[in-house]
């Protein structure tokens, strides 16, 4: 097989993309369902093509090869009172850049600013034919040309191999404040998510916890603001505020993936508050799913357990007509409800018109 | 074509095709009125199957055509082609679903954007996109074109915005992407349709995200004697770790204009005016403003007035939105740019326009989205004087190659059209650009689409437009 498979800069990996017929960029595999594809395909790890090609705090605006690992970016925005509001995932687990964007994943803090998506602002990418090209902007607000950008996140790597992203970023809030509310049981917990979502307070983070019985509400702003807040969500529902260190916890359990079984299948559902209940009954049925309700009530992660057949998560999902994509475990990559347009196939053929990238159903 | 038009007409009933020269007159143009183009057509379709069958037609007939909403396009992307027709989607102003649990909206193409948060607005929900056409322009002309306006730094524009888009394709198929979620499966297809300028086909219904309004804004209009001066207080502000919902500068010119326009006053003798706008929860607005007006304070302005209540607040932003539409009050007619430099650059970019503007003889004045870099130059002329309209567009691509030179991009949020033809090559180089014309071909093998938008067609450009737009010479409008 040619090698190398570790490229280091933008014009290796396209040179690394066109010596191999089939070839799928990976980065530090957190997400390893994503990368289980048929075994002609060659995994061109970016874990060589890392580092912060551009960093202005006062544009708002970073740039960095797509192997760079999240936790460094995040470093290096917070030394400069920035930060990435998104809340990347598996952060410390080593997530790299390239590889949030192509899984499309935004943890919790997605609620208040939006997610991968929302911050994306531009790309040099490898197509299909080898060809490394810059699509997007360097500058927060740019309509020129189509936004491919926007495209790749969820991609994959089907379309083509990230070589570098460039993303927005905003100041980070003067401090935050963490609440615990009490929900006894889904339909409790939905209630708390969409009041609190259409308030005032402005939350931050709003998520129904994987203990079933919690939801987690996190404030951002000035200090003194932050605490008014609270008393008067507290006054609305019963709960507490966490210290900072039990803040933490909570939420780095949740970036990391800690609550989910190990080595279970772990899947992503884009929901709406309202079947929050119904995917809590459908995944309860699946003895000891484990369920995380994030972003306000718009996105699920359910975890299986390894004895629990993945077809039975599927069949239930489609039911509910949600869709999703299994990002850890052994699932059908695609484990929800799902149209295939004609024009998926035919930007695909635009895009890599040898299938030199593995197939969207792979 | 005749007996093409013939079974035309019989898609759009009871007179909705027009075909008589004085009907195609009104859709000659759109807000580039330095440009315009007569339709064979105009079909006006009431339900989007109407939509899909007029695009089926088109496909099956090889057939060009543009889609229209209200006409407000900066960049002529709604310039008819004369080979084709316009599709006008006025009509479709439905919205089919308001949400206040899940906070969307499901609303058809034709429905105006500030219509939308009316209808949100007994909710304390709001759609956040607000370009300053907000009035009249459509969603679906906000999709097509990814519209902004003055709260992107903090917002975005209109795609991060857009969580479900149902469409028609160029070849008649039918697609629906994302939906009532605010996160996605697989990639996002909603985001590479916004902002496809029409080439991708036309939206039918789409699922916009509302934002619960802010409690309480805190908005400041500061007066400097330099347009550096009040470059230095977005600095400032920038560094401070605030984050504002709107950074706005008017210059001098633009502000002349909307005295006269609006009546808006502004401290006397200020060469640049600086809005900023803070939102928030009362509590956060409390804390931040007394570090936002410590920063105003500290940069030196001739005047700061903050707007002590709602109606002070909304006197600003009208002086703000007028502006454009004043400046035209200012010249027979004007260009409007779009183009993007970073942040730190805007003085540097600035003081070049000017430089500019003096070397060609032409008064230049500029409104700009300070906080995310989005700069528009107005330049103005009298296209009855001979050749002003090429000096014009002259200057006008000196600006926009100046933004690429900087490192921004030629348009932040008005698009390429017909009017930035030229300059999308200097962006992209010719492999990117060949990348962006095999998505095209996926989605419109045919090239019917809008086409002679974003990429230059062969074949007749549109005719240029000189004096009064042709709605004033037919004594239909006028500008007082």
């Amino acid at each position: 097989m040619p090698e190398p498979l570790t490229p280091a800069t933008p014009a290796e990996l396209a040179e690394a993309v066109r010596s191999h017929p089939r070839v799928l960029a990976v980065g530090a595999r957190t997400k390893p369902r994503l990368s289980q594809v048929p075994g002609d395909v060659a995994l061109l790890s970016t874990r060589a093509l890392r580092g912060i090609v551009e960093y202005e705090p006062e544009e708002f605006t970073f740039t960095a090869l797509a192997g760079t690992p999240v936790r460094e970016i995040a470093q290096a925005l917070a030394e400069k009172g920035q930060y990435l509001p998104f809340d990347p995932l598996w952060l410390e687990s080593g997530a790299t850049l390239g590889g949030t964007v192509c899984a499309g994943t935004s943890g919790p803090g997605r609620f208040r600013f939006g997610g991968v998506r929302d911050f994306i602002l531009g790309v040099r990418f490898v197509d299909g034919l080898g060809r490394l090209l810059r699509m997007g902007g360097k500058v927060v607000k740019n309509c020129a040309g189509f936004d491919l950008p926007k495209f790749l996140v969820g991609s994959l790597g089907r379309y083509g191999a990230l070589a570098e992203v460039t993303f927005k970023v905003f100041p980070a809030p003067a401090a935050r404040l963490t609440l615990k509310l009490k929900a006894s049981g889904a339909e409790a917990a939905a209630r708390v998510l969409t009041e609190a979502a259409a308030s005032r307070w402005e939350c931050e983070a709003l998520d129904f916890l994987p203990d079933g019985r919690s939801v987690g509400l996190r404030l951002a702003g000035p200090a003194t603001a932050l605490e008014a807040v609270s008393r008067e969500i507290l006054a609305r529902w019963p709960g507490q505020v966490l210290s900072p260190g039990e803040a933490q916890t909570i939420w780095t359990e949740l970036r990391e993936m800690r609550w989910a079984h190990a080595g279970g299948a772990l899947v992503k559902v884009a929901i709406t508050p309202n079947v929050i209940a119904a995917l809590c009954t459908a995944v309860e049925s699946l003895d000891s799913t484990r369920l995380h309700i994030s972003a306000g009530g718009n996105v699920g992660f359910v975890s299986l357990s390894t004895g629990i057949p993945p077809a039975a998560l599927q069949e239930r999902l489609r039911g509910l007509g949600l869709p999703a994509v299994t990002l850890c475990g052994n699932a059908p990559l695609w484990c929800g409800a799902r149209a295939t347009p004609a024009i998926a196939g035919a930007v695909k053929q635009a895009l890599d018109p040898q299938g030199r990238f593995p197939s969207t159903e792979d | 074509m005749a007996e093409a038009l013939h079974r035309l007409a019989a898609l759009v009933p009871d007179g909705r095709l027009l075909t008589r020269p004085e009907q195609l007159a009104a859709y000659e143009s759109d807000a580039l009125t330095a440009f315009r183009s007569r339709p064979l057509a105009i079909a006006i379709p009431e339900t989007t199957d109407e939509v899909v069958a007029l695009v089926r037609f088109c496909h099956q007939e090889h057939l060009p055509f543009v889609a229209r909403g209200s006409g407000t396009s900066l960049s002529g992307g709604s310039l008819p082609v004369s080979d084709g027709i316009v599709i006008a989607l006025n009509r479709l102003t439905r919205i089919r679903r308001l949400d206040p649990i899940q906070r969307i909206a499901v609303v058809e193409p034709g429905v105006v954007n500030t219509q939308v948060s009316a209808a949100a607005a007994p909710h304390r929900l709001h759609y956040a996109p607000d370009p300053s056409s907000a009035l009249i322009c459509t969603i679906g002309g906000n999709v097509a074109f990814n519209s902004g306006g003055a709260h992107c730094l903090k917002y975005g524009m209109t795609a991060n915005h857009i969580l479900g888009i149902k469409a028609v394709l160029p070849t008649g198929e039918v697609v629906e992407w994302g939906g009532p979620s605010r996160e996605q499966i697989g990639p996002d297809w909603c985001g590479l349709f916004t902002g496809s300028e029409g080439l991708f086909g036309i939206a039918l219904e789409i699922t916009l995200q509302l934002l619960p309004r802010a409690e309480c804004f805190h908005t400041v209009l500061a007066g400097y004697r330099t347009l550096e001066q009040a470059g230095d207080a977005v600095s400032a502000v920038v560094a401070s770790g605030l984050l504002p919902g709107a950074l706005e500068i008017m210059d001098a010119l633009a502000l002349e204009a909307a005295v006269a326009a609006v009546h808006a006053e502004y401290p006397p003798g200020c060469e640049a005016v600086l809005i900023v706008e803070l939102e928030g929860t009362r509590e956060a607005v409390a804390a931040d403003r007394v570090r936002l007006d410590a920063i105003i304070a500290a940069s030196k302005p001739v005047e700061m007035r903050p707007a002590r209540d709602a109606e002070e607040r909304l006197a600003i932003w009208k002086g703000r939105k007028s502006a454009f539409s004043a400046v035209g009050r200012l010249s027979p007619d004007f260009i409007v740019q779009d183009g993007v430099v970073p942040r730190r650059r805007l003085g540097e970019a600035l003081r070049r326009i000017g430089e500019m503007a003096r070397e060609t003889g032409l008064r230049v004045a500029n409104v700009f989205h300070a906080g995310d870099g989005n700069l528009h130059p107005l330049i103005l002329f009298d296209g009855r004087q001979p050749g002003a309209l090429e000096r014009s567009e002259a200057l006008a691509g000196r600006i926009l190659k100046l933004c690429i030179e900087m490192g921004g991009s030629i348009t932040g949020e008005h698009g390429v059209g017909v009017e930035k033809l030229a300059y999308l090559p200097a962006m992209y180089n010719a492999e990117e650009m060949d990348c962006m014309l095999r998505l095209r071909a996926a989605f419109d093998p045919l090239g019917i689409a809008n086409p002679g938008k974003k990429f230059p067609r062969a074949g007749a450009p549109a005719l240029q437009q000189r004096g009064l737009h042709p709605l004033e010479k037919a004594g239909v409008i006028s500008r007082e």
